[in-house]
């Protein structure tokens, strides 16, 4: 059509089209764009050799160059686009990885599983509003026995097996003495844990000369023995994440009255007996009870204004019932491979 | 205290099976241990009597016996105890039986003889440890009865385990009341009658220390039979309570203990002078007990005495001198009450325990003793014959404990359970338990028999009163008490957030015991003074550590030992430091590394783990500590005797050392079997709790310039040194300084190291120009070269 104009509009045209889907990378394409398109391209000339031709046929000649210019144009638009998808693909390709291989750098630990135990009983009691506190491991016999209503010579301090370091200092047996430091430095209401290490001379299959405990002491001006099972309940439900029974057993220790040692059923065989719990179903947790009023006047608080509980836990028996270790002394060994078991 | 179930069923029988009563004896406070058989499983045997005995024709040891049973015709057995005689009633396992250890009775045939049975010992029957022949039933045996049945052998031995203060329990009467409250069950007492005296002699009685025994009671009894054998029965009960049966004298004395809780003791009354005194030990006075022991008394040691010597200690054993034997005719009785606190400790001091002492620690009932002597009177004399003299009492009124009266308030009874109970059910459990009561306007006046000492208060009363109710009808109450809010501090040391942040990095955390070997203390401290148990396990742990190394190190040694060379290990706890103020116990967190820096893979080279690795993780533990400022913490050239002298670091805030890292000295290393570096460190944690809070300032809103240098300077010269440097003299318009590179070696001098850093300025107050940068990293140069003899790399 245009032909007759003397320009080879369609001509060029192919050609550009051709060599446009010939060009292998972009670099080709551009260098084919340049050669049609570009300020000195043949498509470009066209243009300028419009003025050579009768003024009647220029028009119709121009539209056609334009249109043959937007045709190349749209042409090296879609084969750059192919192009470029074609070079990500291809490095796609190539940058792919075994993502089975191990991850680079630290593996990370672990703590300990009576710390660990030990971080989840703190968190359960202080969602309950009790405060860590913290008390010495080297203690004074009046704080360890004492002011516990544990006179000398009685049973119950014969039963503790102490070490010693003199007539006066000694480890300390249990978390209870700090009952009495929270109380001597602190006036009611209160309410704490202190968690920690204690000691006892005894050493054996199931005994170590050091463990943990957990002790709680509420103090308060209306506490019963009711809110006492109420409080063990929630943790020992919530430690275990199960619906646990509770059993509260009559017990003795000096400085509670009434007392209670709580047995949960077994966390091992639900109950129904086995090597755990000795086939009794039941597997003994903590000891608990009423602060005695003798405690109490020990520290200058009125035992007719005031009541509170106390209750103390073993650490290793419940990380031991928690993550199925049966032998304590595995514990202290700190061999890696029952660490890393922890991680 | 164990007991037989059969025993306690004579003084109360409720309808519950044997492990309903065990729960029931647990769920009030008197926690069953073990329920276990009086006797093995065995069946078939019957009690026979021997008619007549042959010798055996071909075996001198083995007798043919003709064994009636009560029926048919009597039974041929072959027996080779020597102490099978005609006339005498044994046990006979017949053709058939099954014995303990799954033995069966086969009709066999001895040496040509033919047996149909087996004459049984009591080892046997699962009866006895070890038997000295067959076991001689008495005349009045029924014959051909089966031995299960007579002897009541399908019974269960009851171990409970009683708190102290549960002393009223150590006997099958306590025992039973208990039982006889928890099941509003009849309480049989055996009838306890006083035995006229049959002679009129008695041994004077003096309480010289009233205080210690302000009750003793005792009877001469004349003329028993020693040598008369203890009955079957009474052998059982006691076998079965985990006593051993010793002779007539000594089995009815500790009969009526375990049945009363009473203690007594029985003397050879011919060793007896004249009297009996009971005072304390005299300086150097000694004492050979019945145990074979010869011990040297304490001044404060309760002993009966006659008019010469000490014959006991009091409460807890008996002397060897005045001991009853075979040959014993006379004796006398003792029943006396000791006081808890005369006793407790003693027996543990000169390493005794005895049932009487364990008793009397406790605390036995003070209105007993006259109720015991009788009823053991009438057993030996029903045993060992001879007769009683009259009863002779001593007792210091004042110095008995008094069974005071204590109030009880039922609205205390309430509060203090968190349950409401009736007047009546209070009243009622109070009345069961024997206590009189007497109704006051808010409550009772209760006075609480004898037995129990341990009501002392009225929290005591109303503790029996909900374990009687039952612990488990005490409802769960969830009534939130004042939730007492106390923030602790935001800034400072937080360690929970260190462990977590060393598991993070690779640690494991350790738990390892706080006392050390003396070793272990004198390699890695050898000059801190140290406090040392008095009674240690073992030399291993008897330091209390002053320092968490030597915990680590001996962590790293064991798991070294088992194929674990790479170690990353922490422990926090107290450290136990004497000072001249006193014991310091003082928290501290530590660390010990060795092995590769990162696990072995296959993305790195496998590398030693070194100084800079430590000190990265314990930068990481140092910076949330509150400050922003890097400098805040410096790490200075230090020593310490179980580190390498070229590579120890005293952390520092402000001049006060908070810690202490390096690496492991080489010599202790080999001294510990240690292979490889090991590095360590500790952070004293009370001294890391001041800390300010992070103040925010405004990020500037103008670029920052990077300027890179590479500086030369002598090698010794430290990092720090040239990083305050460039501080002092860049001030307020460093940002931030990195360390890229340091390098030693080709196309630098030998002494020498290049440090290449990068300066990041910014101002916080207009766009830096290049002619202020170039005069601030001349100024830098200038100040480098003058104070640190630094030049720029060319």
């Amino acid at each position: 059509m245009v032909e007759q104009t003397g320009l080879d509009i369609a001509a060029l045209r192919e050609a550009a089209i051709r060599a446009i889907a010939d060009s292998a990378d972009l670099s080709a394409l551009d260098q084919v764009r340049v050669r049609y398109l570009g300020k000195n391209g043949d498509l470009t000339a066209l243009l300028k050799q419009l003025g050579t031709l009768p003024a009647v046929e220029r028009p119709a000649a121009g539209q056609s160059i334009n249109r043959a210019k937007i045709e190349v144009q749209a042409a090296v638009d879609e084969r750059r686009a192919f192009l470029e998808q074609q070079v990500l693909a291809q490095r796609l390709a190539a940058e792919r990885i075994d993502i089975t291989l191990p991850g680079r750098g630290q593996t990370p630990g672990g703590l300990h599983p009576v710390t660990r135990a030990l971080r989840r009983i703190e968190g359960l009691l202080a969602g309950a509003g009790f405060i860590v506190v913290e008390g010495p491991e080297v203690e004074d016999v009046y704080h360890n026995f004492e002011a516990l209503n544990i006179p000398e010579h009685h049973p119950a301090r014969a039963m503790h097996d102490t070490f010693y370091f003199d007539a006066d200092r000694l480890l300390r047996t249990h978390t209870s003495p700090v009952q009495i430091r929270v109380m001597e430095q602190q006036a009611p209401p209160l309410k704490v844990i202190a968690p920690g290490r204690v000691y006892r001379c005894d050493s054996d299959l199931t005994h170590t000369p050091m463990f943990h405990q957990v002790e709680g002491l509420l103090v308060d001006e209306a506490v019963s023995f009711a809110d006492l099972k109420g409080v063990l309940y929630d943790l020992l439900t919530s430690f275990f994440e199960r619906d646990l029974e509770l059993r509260f057993r009559p017990s003795y220790f000096p400085f509670t009255e009434p007392s209670a040692e709580v047995d949960i059923q077994c966390v091992m065989c639900g109950g129904s007996g086995c090597r755990v719990c000795k086939q009794t179903g039941w597997l003994e947790v903590l000891g608990c009870g009423m602060v005695y009023p003798e405690v109490f006047r020990h520290v200058g608080i009125d035992p007719e204004r005031y009541l509170g509980y106390a209750f103390g836990m073993g650490v290793e028996r419940l990380a031991m019932l928690r993550y199925g270790i049966d032998d304590i002394r595995l514990n202290f060994d700190n061999d890696l491979r029952f660490l890393r078991q922890f991680a | 205290m164990r007991f037989s179930e059969a025993w306690l069923r004579e003084w109360v029988n409720p309808p519950v099976d044997t492990r309903q009563l065990a729960d029931q004896l647990s769920m009030a406070g008197l926690e069953v241990d073990a329920v276990e058989p009086a006797a093995a499983v065995f069946s078939g045997v019957s009690i026979g009597l021997v008619r007549a005995i042959a010798a055996h024709p071909d075996a001198a040891k083995l007798r043919v016996c003709e064994v009636e049973l009560g029926r048919d015709e009597p039974l041929q057995i072959v027996c080779g105890a020597a102490n099978v005689a005609e006339g005498m009633k044994v046990p006979v396992a017949e053709v058939g039986a099954c014995l303990p250890g799954d033995l069966e009775i086969k009709q066999a045939r001895l040496r040509g003889v033919d047996s149909f049975g087996m004459i049984c010992s009591a080892a046997e029957l699962g009866l006895a440890e070890s038997s000295d022949g067959i076991l001689s039933l008495p005349a009045d045996a029924p014959l051909g009865e089966d031995l299960r049945v007579w002897m009541d052998l399908d019974d269960a031995c009851i171990e409970v385990d009683l708190t102290p203060d549960r002393g009223d329990c150590l006997g099958i009467a306590g025992l039973a009341r208990e039982v006889a409250v928890i099941n509003q069950a009849p309480l049989e007492t055996p009838a306890i009658e006083a035995v006229p005296p049959g002679c009129d002699e008695r041994v004077p009685v003096q309480l010289v220390a009233h205080a210690a025994c302000p009750r003793y009671v005792c009877r001469v009894i004349r003329g028993i039979d020693a040598t008369a054998t203890t009955p079957i029965w009474m052998q059982e009960r006691l076998r079965r309570s985990g006593v051993r049966s010793i002779g007539p004298v000594v089995d009815v004395t500790n009969y009526v203990m375990l049945e009363l809780g009473q203690p007594m003791h029985g003397f050879d009354l011919a060793q007896v002078d004249s009297e009996i005194r009971v005072r304390m030990a005299a300086a150097g006075e000694s004492l050979a007990l019945l145990n074979g022991e010869e011990v040297t008394l304490l001044e404060d040691t309760l002993v009966i005495a006659d008019a010469g010597r000490a014959i006991a200690m009091a409460g807890i054993m008996g002397g060897a001198d005045t001991g009853v034997g075979a040959e014993t005719r006379d004796i006398l009785l003792e029943s006396a009450y000791f006081a808890p606190r005369a006793i407790s400790g003693k027996a543990r001091l000169y390493g005794l325990h005895t049932d009487s002492s364990h008793r009397f620690e406790r605390g036995v009932d003070p209105q007993l003793q006259v109720r015991a002597i009788e009823r053991a009177t009438r057993l030996l004399l029903d045993l060992v014959g001879g007769e009683a003299g009259p009863l002779v009492e001593a007792v210091s009124e004042p110095d008995l404990p008094r069974c005071e009266p204590l109030r009880l308030r039922e609205a205390r009874v309430a509060q203090i359970l968190g349950i409401e109970l009736s007047s009546e059910a209070i009243t009622d459990i109070l009345e069961r338990l024997g206590m009189a009561i007497e109704r006051l306007d808010d409550g009772w006046r209760v006075t609480p028999p004898s037995a129990r000492h341990d009501l002392v208060q009225e929290v005591d009363l109303i503790a029996d009163v909900g374990r009687i109710h039952g612990y488990d009808r005490i409802p769960i109450s969830h009534a939130s008490s004042t939730a007492v809010a106390r923030a602790t501090p935001e800034a400072g040391f937080d360690l929970d957030r260190a462990r977590l942040t060393l598991v993070d990095r690779g640690f494991h955390e350790v738990i390892t015991y706080s006392f050390v070997s003396p070793e272990m203390q004198s390699l890695v401290e050898p000059d801190a003074p140290t406090l040392s148990l008095s009674n240690p396990l073992s030399s291993e742990l008897s330091i209390m550590r002053t320092s968490l190394w030597p915990g680590l190190l001996q962590a790293a040694r064991y798991n070294q030992a088992r194929q674990q060379p790479r170690v990353r290990i922490f422990e926090s706890g107290l450290r136990f430091r004497p000072s001249v103020e006193g014991l310091l116990q003082e928290t501290g967190i530590a660390g010990l590394v060795m092995g590769g820096a990162h696990p072995e893979q296959w993305g790195q080279t496998t590398r030693e783990v070194d100084f800079y690795d430590l000190k990265a993780d314990v930068e990481a533990l140092l910076a949330p500590s509150g400050s922003p400022s890097p400098s805040r913490f410096d790490f200075v050239p230090a020593s310490h005797p179980a580190l390498h002298p070229g590579q120890t670091a005293r952390i520092e805030v402000g001049g006060t050392p908070v810690g202490l890292m390096g690496m492991l000295h080489p010599s202790l290393a080999t001294e510990l079997d240690l292979d490889g570096n090991a590095l360590l460190f500790e952070l004293d944690i009370a001294a890391l709790t001041t800390a300010a809070l992070p103040k925010y300032e405004p990020i500037s809103r103008f670029p920052g310039i990077r300027r890179d240098i590479a500086i030369l300077v002598e090698e010794t010269i430290a990092f720090d040194r040239v990083a305050d440097c460039i501080r002092a003299e860049a001030s307020d318009l460093l940002r931030e300084l990195v360390l890229f590179d340091v390098y030693t070696g080709e196309n630098i001098d030998s002494g020498r190291k290049s440090l290449a850093l990068g300066l990041i300025l910014q101002s916080s107050s207009k766009t830096l120009t290049d002619e202020l940068v170039e005069d601030v990293m001349g100024r830098i140069l200038a100040r480098l070269a003058s104070e640190l003899g630094a030049r720029l790399r060319d």
